[in-house]
């Protein structure tokens, strides 16, 4: 599914964010990466949907070197992996409804089928009857929710989690956390970044430990 | 095909809907002038076509000539070669002419006598005024070549302004488009950012932008000629008066309607092009990081 070979990641100015990593992913497994702020979580995961490419080694997709993507690829790679972040990236001029709906209008779902789709992921989240308030309305932790709905509406074989439940309390970490779970059971492969290790210890996962750029 | 017409129908309504009237407007103002100054210049182009077509040379003949010597002269010209139509016109006719004119009945009444001579009207599309004037027994030539020409050189001049004012504005109209579309997309620069993480094509993202432009200068077409129409029908007031003073019917048209449609699509393809160096300048440079 996900397969990094001799990974590094060099930003201009000399810092280097990631070093010499490998390790894969099977299909339909479940991963936790941890270590402290900064050792190279995000930039690991931001490697997976081309936001940044790799400086040394290859990186795997479904079968695609994604550091060799043409810039006119990167959408259809991206319609594939179900992205979520640490802060929502919600659009808040639109309903929660028009935020799962926003995937949908890119690809050649029709309009029947879309609404369907999109009221099915809302429900896997519980949120279901707040279709149609604004994500302003909604607590941190039921924004995330809206976002897990949104990764998982076009339905990707790849859910990719970028500190998901930093900055939610601890039942609302562990109701995030038990979607993700949810999807995993039904075969989707699942990658989730966090420092809290408490958590982590909890799902008897399988757990890739990053220290300043490298695999421990 | 269906989801690719649904998503043109679905850009156009989000590009209906991000369109500013006011920009709109701006355009239209714009465009007015160089679609106002093409409709009257192409009013006054039969008109100064039939001068030129049929250059005219009047000569007026010595007062004192008996009509014999008149009619001897009058087969002279006939006789030239280069000489195409000659028409006699005695005084009493040009003073009934004259007398049909509104306002120059009493003065000629007032004046007791024709003061009128006999003239000939010939033309030709040589020039040959200055020789036809030493011709025995004519007073006074005039040519309406002349004229013609002096027309025909100031309508070029006109023509070639209009132009280079049209160019002006075009360009000026890609301007206006390339910064509404700039101004858009920085404002919708989060939508931006989270449509190309979900897997939104840049295509995707650049057609609402690029219908905005084309609906821009169509609505500023619009614009353009209601405001042509408008100032028309205003300037025809004045022409109408000005021309039957001259026992004429001439009014400036609008424009013909395969240029008029011509004019609307060309604001569009304007618009489209601002949108289009304005969404592949600014649309590459949101990437998510």
């Amino acid at each position: 599914m996900v397969s990094f070979a001799a990974v590094a990641k060099h930003y201009p100015g000399g810092q280097q964010a990631l070093k010499d990593v490998t390790f894969s992913l099977e299909p339909g497994e479940m991963v936790f990466m941890t270590g402290r702020s900064g050792a190279g979580k995000s930039t690991l995961l931001k490697l997976i949907p081309a936001i940044e490419r790799p400086t040394a080694g290859s990186v795997i997709v479904n079968g695609q070197n994604v550091g060799a993507l043409k810039r006119s690829a990167v959408p259809y790679l991206r319609r594939n992996i179900g992205l979520v972040f640490q802060d929502q990236k919600l659009l808040y001029d639109r309903s929660v409804y028009d935020n799962v709906m926003l995937p949908l209008s890119f690809s050649a779902h029709p309009a029947k089928e879309a609404a369907r789709r999109a009221r099915a992921a809302l429900d896997k989240v519980g949120l279901l009857a707040r279709e149609r308030a604004n994500p302003i309305q909604l607590s941190g932790g039921e924004q995330q929710r809206v976002a897990i709905a949104r990764a998982v509406v076009n339905r990707p074989g790849l859910l990719v989690a970028d500190e998901p439940t930093a900055n939610l309390d601890a039942e609302s970490a562990a109701r995030i956390l038990d979607i993700f779970v949810a999807f995993h059971q039904v075969g989707v492969t699942v990658v989730i970044a966090t420092h809290d290790e408490g958590l982590v210890s909890r799902y008897g996962k399988r757990v890739l430990r990053l220290d300043a750029g490298r695999l421990a | 095909m269906r989801a690719w017409l649904r998503h043109h129908r679905e850009a156009l309504w989000a590009g209906l809907r991000r369109l500013s009237y006011l920009n709109a407007i701006v355009v239209g103002i714009a465009l007015a002038l160089p679609t106002g100054g093409y409709a009257v210049l192409e009013s006054l182009r039969p008109a100064g076509a039939r001068l030129a077509l049929e250059p005219r040379i009047s000569l007026f003949l010595e007062p004192e000539l008996r009509r014999a010597d008149a009619e001897a002269l009058g087969k002279r010209l006939s006789a030239d070669p280069r000489v195409e139509t000659v028409r006699f016109v005695p005084r009493e006719d040009a003073l009934k002419e004259m007398s049909a004119i509104q306002g120059l009945s009493e003065v000629i009444a007032a004046l007791g006598r024709n003061p009128l001579p006999d003239a000939f009207v010939v033309t030709t599309r040589q020039d040959i005024a200055a020789e036809l004037g030493k011709l025995p027994g004519v007073a006074y030539v005039q040519a309406d070549a002349v004229w013609a020409r002096r027309l025909a050189a100031a309508a070029a001049v006109v023509e070639l302004g209009l132009s280079l004012l049209t160019l002006l504005l075009g360009a000026a109209l890609v301007a206006v488009t390339f910064n509404t579309i700039r101004l858009q997309i920085l404002t919708r620069r989060d939508e931006i950012e989270v449509s190309k993480l979900l897997g939104a094509t840049d295509a995707f993202i650049g057609r609402p932008f690029y219908y905005l432009g084309f609906l821009q200068g169509i609505v500023g077409g619009v614009v353009a000629l209601a405001l042509v129409a408008v100032a028309l029908a205003l300037l025809n007031r004045e022409v109408a008066t000005l021309a039957e003073s001259y026992g004429s019917n001439f009014r400036v048209g609008f424009l013909p309607t395969l240029e008029a449609l011509g004019a609307l699509l060309g604001a569009g393809v304007l618009g489209w092009m601002g949108a289009r160096l304005s969404v592949r300048r600014h649309l590459r440079a949101i990437e998510p990081s």
